[in-house]
């Protein structure tokens, strides 16, 4: 065996060993709260996995998720710890509902404006994050965070003022975008193009980040800042590309979920993917492709979720418990990493 | 006199009083993660733990009729999950602030999963000092209306500035967050040290938590919290990890916090949430305003990774 193959295997194997433990801790909770742990799993692979339409239902989670963890793992290369793609995807969202009423005009062309739209604010969004970093010395974590808090804010602003449709009652939303501007499905499964989005901007970035000297310089950015500026770098600009990047594929999420799911910006847009996706990330360890898995296996498990509150009556809060206990398990790992002889390079 | 009749005084009257009232949490996570920073650790997660603490507070209120204990449990809640995150962060190789994320989810989900039950009922809340008895006017009154915590809150203050100095374990925690290697050299355990640290971070957070729910707003939903405790830790590093700046932040906080309530009030209602979003204004205007990618701020702990890379 290779010392990459050993070395590669270590990144899976740790991952893996800490969800199946989140997995088992998450089944002491629910049997705790006087529920049958086995039925739960049960559920889980019936809700998620176990025919087409629960992998549809996976999938169609699964494409936000792959864009917001993108958010995550693109400014990770350079070093920063971005947490802020709730907001972009808020603000990517509510712009792109704004598309169709500014510009009418053919589908095609009402959907590249709202997606570049989305794109554009989500990058900038984030990017204001990369930048407070780089040029002002501001945590980036705190500053995405509040950012997000702020994304959130004007997207009520704009939702319950002068966006609002006045036929949405109950739930205030943008005038919906029209049934012609809703983005289709991918050819052959009831599964929308947002997927492909995600699965192609996975395959560029990871190209980008292993397979180019930009990529590689930013991980040297953020492997080593003060090795970078000896060799000449720009880590301005190396931290400052991958935020932008991260941001325009969360604000496309926002985009995505307001013309394949949700048809107007309301308050569904806060459902959380941007939070999922930090922990999809991290799972993946920042690796651009091993988000795809890890997005499906998270959005597998969302896609229970309703199933498991039916027929047990779980509140979705679970999941929330089961993320979290799974996020600081996979960390907690981090201390095995060099632990096993098996992993360990053998220098041959 | 009803509330018009006040005019502009009554907005900033009701700011005043709204301060006071609304800065408590902040002052409490502060502190919390004060004692917490100055060992040379960062724990993103007191949100986490805020808002478990408000849930077990609430939860124990409503269960055994006394608002104390629940300020306990909330405390203990908050002191196990901060030891958690103490536990984990002490583990070689593992991240603090990654860890805090994590946190920051788990204790949310645990708070909302168990907290289910205890979002109809009315829990016996905190009681407080009516210092405004002398005046005729509801505001006034109002205004003055002082919870206990926030005395406690106070006091608190104090005893850590001089503790921080005067104290042998004052004395320990400055030193393991400035230089794990001068602590060892000292003979102090940098990881019970900051455990130990941590732990006692998240019990004042806990306890923060629980004003949220028995006092104000006064009652426990999921909407409770959105970001004071993560706003608290930025709010240390404006406070340079001093107390008493921490205080003076924690009231900056509140009023920011109160100002939208206040508008409201007097019929301000355009605008509604965008005020309600000042205070994440402020604390990024603040952040900006006092970083410097160039220098570690002054009092930052050597230790502390947050403020330099």
């Amino acid at each position: 065996m290779s010392d990459t193959t050993r070395r590669a295997l270590e990144g899976v194997f740790w991952p893996v060993v800490s969800l199946l433990a989140a997995m088992l801790l998450f089944g002491v909770f629910v049997a705790a709260t006087g529920r049958d742990a086995f039925e739960m799993y049960g559920l889980i692979y019936v809700g998620a996995f176990s025919d087409a339409f629960a992998w549809q239902n996976t999938l169609q989670r699964a494409a936000p998720l792959i864009l917001t963890a993108l958010a995550v793992a693109l400014p990770a290369q350079a070093g920063l710890t971005i947490i802020g793609g709730e907001g972009a995807l808020v603000l990517g969202g509510l712009i792109a509902s704004t598309v169709p009423l500014l510009l009418p005009g053919p589908p095609l062309l009402v959907q590249i404006v709202m997606a570049v739209s989305a794109m554009a604010v989500g990058g900038l969004w984030i990017g204001l994050s990369g930048f407070l970093r780089h040029y002002r010395g501001v945590n980036e974590t705190i500053a995405s965070l509040l950012l997000s808090y702020i994304a959130i804010a004007l997207l009520s602003h704009f939702v319950e003022g002068v966006l609002r449709d006045p036929a949405s009652l109950n739930k205030p939303s943008t005038k919906p975008i029209g049934e012609a501007n809703m983005l289709g499905n991918l050819p052959g499964i009831e599964v929308h193009v947002g997927l492909a989005f995600g699965l192609i901007l996975c395959l560029v970035f990871y190209v980008v980040v292993r397979h180019t000297s930009l990529g590689f310089a930013t991980r040297i950015a953020g492997g080593n800042v003060r090795a970078a500026r000896l060799a000449g770098l720009p880590v301005g600009q190396l931290v400052l590309w991958t935020c932008v990047a991260g941001g325009a594929a969360a604000g496309l999420a926002g985009m995505v979920e307001v013309a394949a799911v949700l048809g107007s910006a309301n308050a569904s847009l806060t459902a959380g993917y941007g939070y999922a996706g930090i922990l999809v990330s991290f799972i993946a360890r920042h690796n651009p492709l091993a988000v795809i898995p890890v997005a499906i296996l998270i959005g597998g498990i969302g896609a229970a979720g309703s199933l498991l509150q039916r027929r047990m009556g779980l509140p979705d809060a679970a999941m929330l418990v089961l993320q979290g206990l799974a996020f600081m398990l996979v960390l907690g790992m981090e201390t095995m990493t060099g632990r096993w002889k098996f992993f360990q390079p053998r220098g041959t | 006199m009803d509330s018009s009749s006040l005019g502009w005084w009554g907005v900033l009257l009701a700011v005043f009083g709204g301060a006071i009232r609304v800065s408590t949490p902040f002052l409490f996570v502060s502190l919390g993660e004060c004692i917490t920073e100055k060992s040379g650790r960062i724990n993103l997660g007191l949100e986490g733990i805020l808002i478990m603490g408000a849930m077990a507070g609430y939860g124990t209120s409503y269960l055994t009729g006394s608002p104390w204990l629940g300020v306990l449990a909330a405390g203990g809640a908050g002191l196990v999950l901060g030891a958690l995150h103490g536990w984990l962060c002490g583990l070689p190789r593992v991240n603090d602030i990654a860890t805090g994320i994590g946190l920051m989810i788990f204790g949310t989900g645990l708070a909302f999963f168990l907290g289910k039950p205890f979002v109809q009922p009315k829990a016996p809340t905190l009681p407080s000092i009516p210092f405004g008895f002398w005046s005729d006017s509801p505001q006034i009154a109002a205004a003055l209306q002082v919870n206990v915590l926030f005395i406690v809150g106070l006091v608190l203050v104090y005893v850590l500035h001089w503790g921080f100095r005067n104290t042998s374990w004052g004395l320990a925690i400055r030193t393991v967050g400035d230089s794990s290697d001068a602590a060892r050299a000292l003979g102090f355990s940098v990881k019970r040290v900051r455990l130990l640290s941590t732990a006692a971070g998240g019990f004042l957070s806990g306890i923060g938590g629980s004003f949220l729910s028995l006092y104000y707003p006064g009652s426990w939903n999921e909407s409770l919290s959105s970001g004071q405790g993560l706003m608290a830790v930025a709010l240390v590093i404006f406070a340079r990890w001093e107390p008493l700046r921490c205080f003076y932040a924690a009231l900056l906080f509140g009023a920011a916090g109160a100002l939208g309530p206040a508008l409201q009030s007097v019929g301000i209602i355009s605008g509604y949430y965008l005020i309600n979003a000042a205070p994440y204004l402020l604390t990024l205007a603040i952040m900006i305003a006092t970083c410097s990618p160039n220098r570690s701020l002054a009092g930052a702990p050597g230790e502390l990774g947050v403020t330099t890379r």
